[in-house]
């Protein structure tokens, strides 16, 4: 394979040297299927005494190759599962997206956005009908832009024959929640863990804390929402 | 001759590289006395494997600096990008990988990024992406979420923006630009309506190079929204910081 080509391009050099002009350059010739260069037409070629420059030409190192380029597998894209505490609304199902840009070995780049549903307060079960909150208000969406650091990367071992990477992270981001009826400015944070079970599949666990100041039972209070969820992204 | 030599010459330009290119991943030259494999994008994976010098690879991809190798015998790892800077291409040139360093990150035309601040005593989460004509001057949209105890809103904004001296490591930026903004009052407050207003701004900032591809950012605007009441209304704008990178 590696010989042929460098006799392509040996007698292309030569072609090129010993016919002179090029205007019929690709004349309408795109579409001809490609052809083997054959030992005979070699020697033809080698042997012509016409031509009296060298046979390598030094010109030809300047041509003009298209490289293939590097696959380069930066992003990561994902979704996850978990459970979503919301301070004083119960627990619910939290459905998520996730897309990631690793900038170095060290550090990433995240932006998450998921969903979940508000139950009810004690108060509210308990008060029989006064309900705080319509329905469409208790739906539950956020989204955060995260800078992520893998604290401590590493292997992990199943078996004798099995080794997976692996890193365990730390995040930390801004981002909106929309709750009871409007925006919130939220702080989060937390950690995750990370497996890799091929170069391009990563399994992930995620702890994350949302925080926000919240005034619907008048006085205005911070809120933790804790968030755990397992996760499945692919590079590309 | 049995062959048109144009045929030729013509495979050679346009057909074999690309062609065999695509079906096989790239081959380098290992330059360096040799090269460490580690088992994973990383500098604490264990090194399981070197290869030496003179000795053909193929690289099969890259994540973040780091680049997988197959070597002859079928041997997959993962080289730093300080090693691979060494390795050849099978022409004899260095390999190259086309960093966006310093000195060319200004020909790097498309640049996104994320921004985070304080808008009218709201806080502010803001992204923004921009194309650049020229080494100064550039296009950007960006797009506001303003998170207040009163109210919240989102803005579009379009405005060129001029960076005096991008040659220099932190370089001052002068912005002028036009959108919308859309006001909503929070629900807890007695009932008011949602609003719709074009604002204009001009503003200020500086820019950081970091490294590689990236830049951080901060920035001040001078907002004025032309509201549908008598008196337009001022708002100063202020991103702290913002991280910028170019793709």
């Amino acid at each position: 394979m590696e010989v042929s080509r460098i006799r392509i391009l040996l007698l292309s050099a030569v072609f090129a040297t010993v016919l002179p002009g090029c205007a019929w350059f690709g004349r309408g010739k795109d579409d001809a299927p490609p052809e083997v260069v054959s030992p005979a037409s070699d020697a033809e070629v080698l042997g012509d005494p016409a031509s009296d420059r060298p046979i390598i030409d030094p010109q030809v190192e300047r041509r003009e190759i298209r490289r293939k380029r590097i696959d380069t597998e930066d992003f990561e894209i994902g979704a996850y599962v978990g459970i979503l505490s919301i301070e004083d609304f119960e627990s619910n199902a939290v459905y998520g997206a996730r897309l990631a840009y690793h900038l170095t070995e060290d550090f990433f780049l995240e932006a998450t956005v998921g969903q979940s549903r508000a139950g009810r307060t004690s108060y509210e079960n308990l008060s029989g009908s006064a309900d705080l909150l319509t329905d469409s208000e208790r739906d539950y969406t956020y989204y955060a832009l995260s800078l992520g650091w893998n604290a401590l990367p590493g292997e992990i071992f199943i078996g004798k024959n099995r080794a997976y990477n692996s890193a365990f992270y730390f995040v930390a981001g801004l981002g909106s929640t929309t709750f009871a009826g409007d925006d919130r400015f939220t702080v989060s944070g937390g950690f995750g863990y990370r497996i890799l079970p091929t170069d391009w599949i990563a399994v992930h666990f995620d702890v994350r804390d949302h925080v926000y100041d919240i005034d619907l039972l008048g006085d205005k209070k911070i809120v933790n929402n804790l968030e755990a969820h397992l996760g499945l992204s692919i590079f590309f | 001759m049995s062959r048109p030599p144009s045929l030729i010459i013509l495979l050679v330009l346009l057909f074999t590289a690309s062609a065999q290119a695509e079906d096989e991943p790239r081959k380098i030259l290992i330059a360096d006395p040799y090269i460490e494999l580690h088992s994973g994008p990383g500098r604490g994976y264990p090194i399981f494997h070197v290869v030496e010098r003179g000795r053909e690879v193929y690289i099969i991809k890259r994540r973040t600096d780091w680049f997988q190798i197959r070597t002859e015998q079928g041997i997959e790892g993962w080289a730093s990008r300080e090693q691979m800077i060494a390795t050849l291409e099978p022409t004899g040139e260095p390999l190259d990988l086309q960093e966006p360093a310093r000195e060319n990150y200004m020909s790097r035309r498309w640049q996104g990024g994320v921004m985070a601040g304080d808008f009218g005593g709201a806080s502010l989460v803001s992204m923004f992406g921009g194309y650049a004509f020229s080494d100064n001057l550039s296009i950007e949209l960006t797009l506001n979420h303003i998170l207040g105890e009163y109210s919240n809103g989102y803005s579009a904004t379009l405005g060129l923006m001029h960076v005096f001296a991008p040659e220099w490591r932190l370089s001052p930026y002068f912005t002028l630009g036009t959108g919308v903004i859309y006001t909503k009052p929070k629900a807890t407050l007695v009932q008011t309506e949602d609003r719709d207003d074009q604002i204009g701004y001009v503003g200020g900032g500086l820019q950081f190079y970091l490294t590689r591809r990236f830049m951080l950012r901060t920035e001040y605007r001078n907002n004025v929204i032309f509201t549908s009441r008598d008196d337009n209304e001022e708002v100063d704008e202020w991103k702290y910081l913002g991280f910028a990178f170019f793709f």
